[in-house]
């Protein structure tokens, strides 16, 4: 492996660090009883209000629907996924460190599958929150759901819920392009030689 | 040609609205706060005989709040939940109203800060501390050994002591005795109560006066601090038609005390500890915020005599109403409600009186200062009837004038009237915010009005009372103040203060943080909620969240019983209270903020199964925010049994 691709896979795993501080995605919730709008803020590792007790006036707004209860502790997803990524930090290192091309070929197969596996899940958690409703909830619009958008703003009776990946989304975008590029570099190489 | 005729016009009009900036948007410009926006300013008025405080917006003249104080509030519980009813304890028992006249907002450097704000009870002597980020009254203290709590609750500028004083004088210590010796029984306190620790307002001490009727007070600031003024008038000492018999001489006094003089006195031992027994109610803003009495059993009296230097009178005429001092600290204006001329004194030359004894005699160990030696000036033929002075904080005073209806404005400093405005009618108080303090926001005037008639539409013989906007905020020199709305006031407003909303607003609570109520039945979760009888006592541990309480079902009360419903609002969003009324509770309804736990009481008297529900349309499943309580008859054995939805607990 040349130094650039090294010194690429090593900035790709070292930049993956930040996602343990940054959120990953934001959604937030304006109807016309708050001003303010509500706020939900997905990491890793965790799911926060905007304000302290957002997450709470969230579910306490859901439950007349029947949407389910957003409970952090029974999201798995937030248990596997700090996981996955100090992983694949541990690996992107042990890549530059050692210099091994089929490292780094899957760490980029991996960060593409991982990325596109998350995407997946999310917007499958989404459908299932939005679709799988309480039949005896007390406010039933037929045909109506609940699903939240997950690029955008969307209408969903008297809320208006926008949502939009942060930063933590766009550290790992960079981090995988940078990984990505790594192993592209070290493919155009072996190429050349051959 | 044309282009010249343009320009010429274009300057006359522009030059037209840079010279008349303050007339260059009407009235109802200036008093219109579009949706949006707020209010510039939070005024507080006193309700008068409702004994509450009422908050209003300005310019807009919008009611924002009534706070209750000294008077029972069924609108939320105040004076009957079992968290608020100790408030309103004396040591005469519990009295459900009283009579709020002077709000005065707690001072730093002598600006109001936006603390806490505190008011006065005229008929059973007491004062009580606003919170003001709650904007719930958090303390009450009675004041003993005093009848008719009038001059009070003025601030020192550092909100050290506030004042409290005997409008009317009584037998001291309380005593039988035939009225018609007034003159050997009756005696006035002058009293100083700390104020700067809440939770721990007392009576710092006493000062024994004569009996005069001690009206109304304001304490000095700058050069003058560390003395309070205090009007007198009565001092014919009548005891009986007083509209003739105390309006006799030509002069009363204000009575200068010096409080840091008391002070040495008190360190020196130079006082007397007096035994008597007064409340003082605190409920604190955060906690449990349960109130609690804490009986007080003795106060420091100073003896004039024992204290020399402490209280001097000076000559003021006639039955002279308020005391007011001016921004600078410098002079004292005091309103002669019956005299041709509003007199100022000049703080250094009651000073220079003092130092050089320019007596003109004695009362009861107080010495009267000459009247010549301390005035500054008589404003002459200022209007009729003058009582309260406020300040814009540019040098003019202005003055409400009961009789000719008007305020009369002038340079207190050149003695100079400098023209009237009319109120509708019979002005009392008026009020500018900050007015009374160091650094007035000398932008608008307030009069409060004691009579209304035409003003608004009647509303049968009993009417609103009225008070006038007007903008101040132009010189008064050279353009008079402008006329801007008549807005209603509940109950009798006395004094008034108001202070910049910028400063409130931000610090305005939203709701209780739950984890920090230590309430003793405060129920923080559904599945805490239960149903405990300890013998013919019942403890309901009630939550209430949208939109149910949880226990809505309870079983096994029986009559003879006394239920707590002690009902937790779990929900931590602004703006979410919930109600608790149940059926026959001969209290009132519960309003609950987010956070907060409060108690209603309740004792069945007939078997049968009665509901119980949310007043405040909390939700869009409001109505179905409601419950049912059985009550059995004495002595039969149905178990507690209670619950919300399929479960259902019973207790063996
Ligand atoms: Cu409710």
């Amino acid at each position: 492996m040349s130094w650039i691709s090294r010194g690429l896979i090593a900035l790709a795993s070292l930049i993956m660090i930040g996602i343990y501080f940054q959120p990953l995605w934001k959604i937030r919730l304006y109807a016309p009883q708050y001003p303010d709008g509500l706020g939900m803020i997905i990491w890793v590792n965790k799911i926060t209000g905007k304000n302290p007790h957002d997450l709470q006036n969230i579910n306490l707004l859901n439950h007349y629907v029947g949407m389910k209860k957003i409970d952090p502790n029974s999201i798995p997803e937030l248990k596997i996924l700090p996981v996955i990524f100090g992983f694949m930090i541990f690996l992107g290192l042990l890549t530059a460190v050692t210099g091994s091309k089929k490292l780094l070929y899957a760490w980029a197969v991996l960060i593409v599958l991982i990325g596109v596996a998350s995407l997946i899940d999310f917007w499958w958690w989404e459908y299932d929150y939005g679709h799988n409703l309480n039949p005896h909830a007390p406010i039933k619009i037929p045909g109506m759901a609940y699903q939240p958008p997950m690029f955008g703003c969307k209408h969903l009776l008297n809320f208006k819920a926008c949502a939009f990946p942060s930063t933590g989304t766009y550290i790992l975008a960079v981090s995988g392009t940078l990984g990505v590029l790594s192993a592209f570099v070290e493919f155009l190489r072996g190429r050349k030689k051959a | 040609m044309k282009s010249k005729v343009k320009l010429a016009l274009f300057s006359a009009v522009a030059a037209g609205i840079v010279s008349l900036p303050s007339m260059a948007q009407s009235p109802a410009e200036k008093v219109y706060v579009p949706h949006g926006k707020h209010d510039e300013f939070y005024a507080f008025l006193s309700g008068g005989y409702n004994g509450q405080l009422s908050v209003y917006g300005l310019p807009s003249g919008r009611l924002l709040k009534v706070i209750p104080v000294f008077s029972v509030f069924p609108m939320n519980g105040y004076g009957y939940s079992e968290e608020t009813k100790a408030m309103l304890m004396t040591s005469h028992g519990f009295i459900p109203w009283g009579d709020t006249h002077h709000p005065e907002l707690s001072q730093t450097n002598g600006v109001p800060d936006g603390r806490w704000i505190f008011i006065n009870e005229n008929n059973t002597p007491r004062v009580a501390r606003i919170d003001l980020k709650t904007f719930e009254t958090t303390e009450i203290l009675e004041i003993p050994f005093s009848g008719g709590n009038h001059a009070s609750a003025f601030t020192t500028p550092d909100t050290k002591y506030i004042t409290a004083a005997t409008r009317f004088s009584v037998p001291i210590p309380q005593k039988d005795v035939p009225i018609a010796e007034y003159k050997k029984y009756f005696k006035g306190t002058l009293t100083f109560i700390r104020a700067d620790k809440p939770g721990k307002m007392d009576i710092a001490f006493q000062v024994l006066v004569p009996g005069f009727d001690y009206d109304l007070a304001h304490c000095g600031k700058g050069p003058s601090y560390g003395w309070c003024f205090f009007t007198s008038y009565n001092s014919e000492q009548a005891h009986t038609l007083l509209e003739i018999n105390a309006s006799m001489k030509d002069k009363d006094y204000i009575a200068a005390v010096n409080f840091k003089r008391a002070e040495e006195c008190i360190a020196q031992g130079k006082y007397k500890e007096v035994k008597t027994k007064y409340a003082h109610n605190y409920r604190p803003d955060e906690g449990d915020r349960i109130a609690r009495t804490e009986w007080k059993t003795s106060v420091k009296w100073i003896i004039p005599k024992e204290c020399p230097g402490v209280v001097y009178f000076l000559p003021t005429p006639k039955s002279p109403h308020g005391v007011d001092v001016t921004p600078d600290g410098n002079y004292i204006i005091g309103g002669g409600k019956l005299a041709t001329v509003i007199p100022i004194h000049s703080f250094e030359k009651m000073i220079n009186a003092i130092k050089n004894k320019q007596f003109a005699g004695e009362i009861d160990g107080i010495p009267v200062l000459k009247y010549e030696a301390i005035n500054h000036c008589e404003i002459p033929n200022p209007c009729l009837g003058p009582l309260h002075t406020e300040f814009d904080g540019r040098g003019h005073a202005f003055t409400s004038c009961f009789i000719s209806s008007d305020v009369v404005y002038y340079d207190y400093k050149k003695c100079k009237v400098l023209g009237h405005v009319p109120t509708y009618y019979s002005v009392g108080h008026l009020m500018i915010p900050g007015g009374d303090s160091a650094k007035p926001w000398g932008k608008y005037l307030l009069p409060m009005n004691k009579i209304t008639k035409d003003v608004f539409l009647p509303t049968g013989p009993e009417l609103p009372h009225a008070g006038q906007l007007y903008d101040i905020s132009a010189n008064v020199e050279n353009t008079k103040p402008q006329f801007l709305l008549d807005l209603t006031e509940l109950g009798e407003p006395h004094y008034a203060q108001a202070i910049p909303a910028s400063i409130l607003e931000p610090k305005s609570l939203k709701i209780f943080e739950l984890e920090k109520n230590t309430h003793p039945y405060a129920t923080k979760s559904e599945e805490e909620a239960k149903v405990v009888r300890k013998g013919n006592i019942v403890h309901v541990y009630m939550t209430a969240i949208r939109s149910h309480f949880t226990p809505d079902n309870i079983e096994g009360i029986k009559v003879g019983d006394t239920v707590y419903f002690h009902v937790t609002n779990i929900e931590q969003d602004w703006d979410i209270p919930h109600g608790f009324a149940v059926y026959g509770a001969r209290t009132s309804n519960l309003l609950i903020m987010p956070g907060e736990t409060l108690t209603l009481k309740w004792k069945p008297e007939k078997p049968g199964v009665f509901p119980f529900y949310c007043t405040d349309f909390c939700s869009a499943l409001h109505q179905e925010m409601q419950g049912y309580v059985r009550v059995s008859p004495k002595g039969s054995n149905v178990p507690i049994k209670y619950g919300t939805g399929e479960e259902m607990h019973t207790v063996k």
